[in-house]
């Protein structure tokens, strides 16, 4: 028995090798054009004209991120989009687990109806909102403000949902005994369910903040000021300002992107259980 | 259906714990959706007020218009391109990552890395391999003797860089619901096939692809909406030209509102949206209905 399974190891050994060697070549192909942003922000401008066209730095230099930070506000342009993300992710946090509650532990009329009304929001495309949603910001005078970016996305009908569904695991049992003991409504929420549901309440989090980080249309639309743009607006202006300095541009390509993927490797657990809640199905 | 007074209580606590939500939706959702359909039927100044009362006649206006043929088809173009290409080369992709192999998540976290990427991001990069003298894509295709073409600047082919660029954006999303679904798939049924008979693009073709049909459901819904509401590409890639090639419908809505200042003729162009994205859902919602009831 043990010699079966030794001899059927070596004899798989040369085939893994093959598997390997092909997932790291649709590896890297794949995360290509990634890799060469990363490459190119590192070259001077005159390795970049050559052909034919580089791939790797020949003399590495961080001159293109010094020159990304002298030529726009990059770093006032981060603190604006990590401002805005965390005041809709703590706003979609608060509104989603009330909401979320009320869907799950308590029982009142039209409890199915009301839940229906939330799930529908999602079949409304944002784009198909945006015209009265932008009159509404403007006569606000919520233009180029932290308000107007981030308020009209602070409630989450995916997050109710993903909320409700972690909320759903939690003992009945222990919502009777806290019952008994005469907590109210609000405390066994603050006390039991929250703490007892982080994963969730991380998986809708790190996906609020991935979404409105990488957020372009609304905030193309909502600033005109420099200083009230966010990365994504801001990158993109640097594209068109420096138009023909691609090192440049891929620096400060790298410096928007660097965020979103630290956040992507810390928390990608999270964001997959997001992703594939909608998909996968019993 | 007697109403008590603690049937009344229990209603009121739910609606407090809802009231955050619910005025939040009203405000930026349910509100809006309702002036879009409003605006529809209005002409209106530069300002957004209302000019005139319009009727249908921007929706005959919409129908007829040339531009607005030329958008529909970009679109219609843009689906064809990115849909069924996204999901093939993500489920390819996503069945060399369902193998058991050690560090095997360094390649699923590199393959499934562009959903971290934003649009503009992934744009301007891709905006600089297209490019027809700097760009790699052009090389790369002279080495096997083929002269590229100057990819966005010629009608045919800027919408198929915008969708060749949409396509590495929805990869990462595409791989990992694919992945996931791969991963539901009971061992015994490939050992089963397996003793069949069955191998390699047989077993590919009769029992991967049927097992996971279920999320190449999802994704072919999910991902036709995603490119019906396409904006950032076009932006920053083709800004809708070269003579309207590109103008996907959002973006359409983008120049009539944001542009030319026709609010309400945009208002029209966002109903139309609307309604394929609602028709779209509720297939979605039917298919998985059906299905649930076979099980």
């Amino acid at each position: 028995m043990t010699a079966t399974v030794a001899t059927r190891r070596r004899a798989l050994r040369p085939g893994r090798v093959v598997s390997y060697l092909i997932l790291a070549l649709v590896a890297i192909l794949v995360a290509f054009p990634l890799l060469l942003a990363l490459s190119y922000s590192f070259m001077t401008e005159s390795d970049i004209v050559t052909f034919p066209p580089p791939v790797l730095p020949v003399r590495p230099t961080l001159a293109n991120f010094m020159t990304v930070l002298d030529t726009i506000p990059i770093g006032r342009y981060l603190l604006n989009s990590f401002v805005v993300s965390s005041a809709v992710v703590i706003g979609q946090l608060l509104t989603a687990s009330l909401a979320a509650y009320a869907f799950s532990f308590l029982t009142f009329r039209f409890r199915s109806l009301l839940f229906f009304v939330f799930l529908s929001t999602l079949m409304i495309p944002w784009e198909a909102t945006i015209i009265p949603n932008y009159l509404t910001i403007r006569d606000l005078g919520w233009v180029d403000t932290y308000q107007g970016l981030a308020v009209p996305f602070m409630a989450t009908a995916f997050g109710t949902f993903l909320l409700r569904q972690g909320f759903m695991q939690i003992p009945r049992e222990l919502w009777d005994s806290a019952r008994i003991d005469g907590a109210s409504s609000f405390r066994f929420l603050r006390s039991m369910v929250i703490p007892l549901s982080r994963p969730a309440l991380a998986t809708v989090g790190i996906y609020g903040f991935l979404s409105t980080y990488n957020q372009y249309f609304w905030p193309l639309l909502i600033t005109n000021q420099t200083l009230m743009r966010t990365t994504q607006v801001g990158v993109a202006q640097l594209r068109f300002e420096e138009s023909a300095r691609w090192g440049v541009i891929m620096a400060g390509v790298i410096m928007v992107a660097v965020p979103t993927l630290a956040l992507l490797i810390a928390g990608q657990r999270q964001l997959i259980r997001g992703l594939t809640a909608g998909a996968v199905k019993g | 259906m007697r109403w008590t007074a603690r049937d009344a209580r229990s209603l009121g606590v739910g609606l407090a714990y809802l009231a955050p939500s619910f005025l939040l939706f009203a405000a930026f959702v349910f509100i809006p959706l309702g002036r879009t359909f409003y605006l529809s039927f209005f002409y209106t100044r530069q300002s957004g007020a209302i000019s005139a009362f319009a009727g249908v006649d921007q929706y005959v206006d919409l129908l007829t218009s040339q531009i607005f043929h030329s958008g529909l088809i970009a679109t219609a173009l843009f689906v064809l391109y990115t849909v069924p290409a996204g999901i093939a080369l993500g489920l390819v992709l996503a069945v060399m990552l369902n193998q058991r192999l050690r560090g095997i998540n360094v390649f699923r976290t590199m393959m499934s890395s562009t959903i971290a990427i934003s649009a503009s991001v992934g744009s301007i990069i891709w905006l600089l391999l297209f490019n027809p003298s700097l760009g790699l894509l052009n090389f790369v295709l002279s080495l096997i003797g083929i002269a590229g073409p100057q990819w966005l600047i010629q009608p045919s082919t800027a919408i198929i860089a915008v969708s060749i660029t949409t396509i590495w954006l929805t990869l990462g999303t595409n791989i990992i619901v694919l992945l996931a679904g791969l991963q539901g798939v009971p061992e015994e049924i490939y050992e089963a096939a397996h003793l069949d008979g069955a191998h390699g693009a047989r077993l590919f073709t009769r029992i991967t692809v049927p097992m996971v049909s279920p999320s190449l459901f999802f994704l072919l819904v999910v991902d036709t909406i995603a490119v019906l509401q396409a904006f950032t590409q076009i932006h920053l890639l083709t800004r809708g030209g070269p003579v309207d090639a590109t103008r996907a419908l959002v973006y359409s809505i983008y120049l009539d509102a944001f542009q030319n200042f026709q609010f309400g003729y945009a208002s029209t162009q966002a109903v139309i949206l609307f309604v394929l994205v609602l028709a779209l859902t509720l297939i979605q919602f039917q298919v998985v209905e059906r299905r649930v009831h076979y099980q």
